[in-house]
């Protein structure tokens, strides 16, 4: 799709399910148990087990290739975490381009959960083509 | 809390990753990809791709033992009851697929101590079986005082 400045990408909303983040877990490698272990999670001052970052930060990504028409458009995405994700909370993914630059558009996209970035800040390259 | 600002530049040896075509799909589906390209092989040939195609965010999976080796390194020293995932900032080349072999380079770019919080910068380098840079990976991990 085209994308030129001030263009919203359309909204990415996900319920990551609750055993989310074992599946993520063993897909990522990532076995921490804040993620998926309940009682450790409550013993080190959590209110649960919480959700991978970088399976939020997926989401954005996801958001922006879809956006962009597939995943070859995506060259860079640089976020910051904020907070924590919670499963079988939505996950709403959404962002504006703030610039269009030799056939590279660039979106300022946030990842919210009940109200609260828990990725702010996060900016993707698209490659959109020739201008 | 204090830091080690003498493991800056420190470089681990190169990790090398063999993409599966389950695995990129065990990955997809986990983070909820629906494109075709991730899943189908027969999808992923027809666009002209040897094979399934690696969702961006799967340079996680390929990164991670070079990186974990930064993240595990005593010298590091980092205290994982209190750390939290700060940032992270991915710049990819060309698609991955399944076949490909991913050679990871991780280095320590940056330690720092503001404000009784530890700043551990890791950069990461991943390169294909022909050389091309897949993925430049730049992890921040935040250490709290203990």
């Amino acid at each position: 799709m085209a994308l030129r400045p001030g263009d919203e990408i359309p909204p990415l909303n996900v319920t990551p399910d609750r055993y989310l983040t074992v599946r993520y877990a063993g897909a990522s490698g990532d076995f921490n148990p804040i993620h998926v272990d309940e009682e450790f999670a409550r013993q080190v001052g959590l209110p649960g087990r919480i959700l991978h970052g970088l399976y939020s930060m997926a989401q954005v990504a996801r958001a922006q290739t879809d956006a962009a028409g597939g995943p070859e458009a995506l060259k860079r995405l640089s976020v910051q975490f904020r907070g924590m994700g919670l499963p079988e909370h939505e996950l709403t993914v959404t962002g504006t381009v703030r610039e269009v630059d030799d056939g590279v558009a660039i979106v300022e996209t946030n990842c919210e959960q009940n109200g609260k970035l828990i990725i702010r800040n996060a900016e993707a390259h698209l490659r959109v083509g020739d201008a | 809390m204090a830091v080690n600002a003498g493991v800056i530049g420190k470089t681990y040896p190169a990790t090398t990753y063999a993409v599966g075509r389950e695995k990129v799909r065990e990955y997809a589906l986990a983070v909820g990809e629906t494109n075709a390209l991730y899943l189908d092989v027969d999808a992923a040939r027809a666009a002209g791709y040897d094979d399934v195609v690696a969702p961006p965010m799967f340079a996680v999976v390929y990164s991670m033992p070079a990186v974990a080796q930064a993240l595990f390194d005593p010298d590091v020293g980092i205290d994982f009851a209190h750390m939290v995932h700060g940032g992270q900032d991915f710049e990819w080349g060309p698609l991955v697929v399944a076949g490909d072999e991913i050679t990871t380079t991780a280095t320590i770019s940056d330690v720092t101590e503001r404000a009784g919080r530890g700043f551990f910068v890791f950069e990461s380098t991943s390169t294909n079986q022909r050389g091309e840079t897949v993925c430049v990976g730049r992890w921040t991990n935040i250490v709290r005082s203990g």
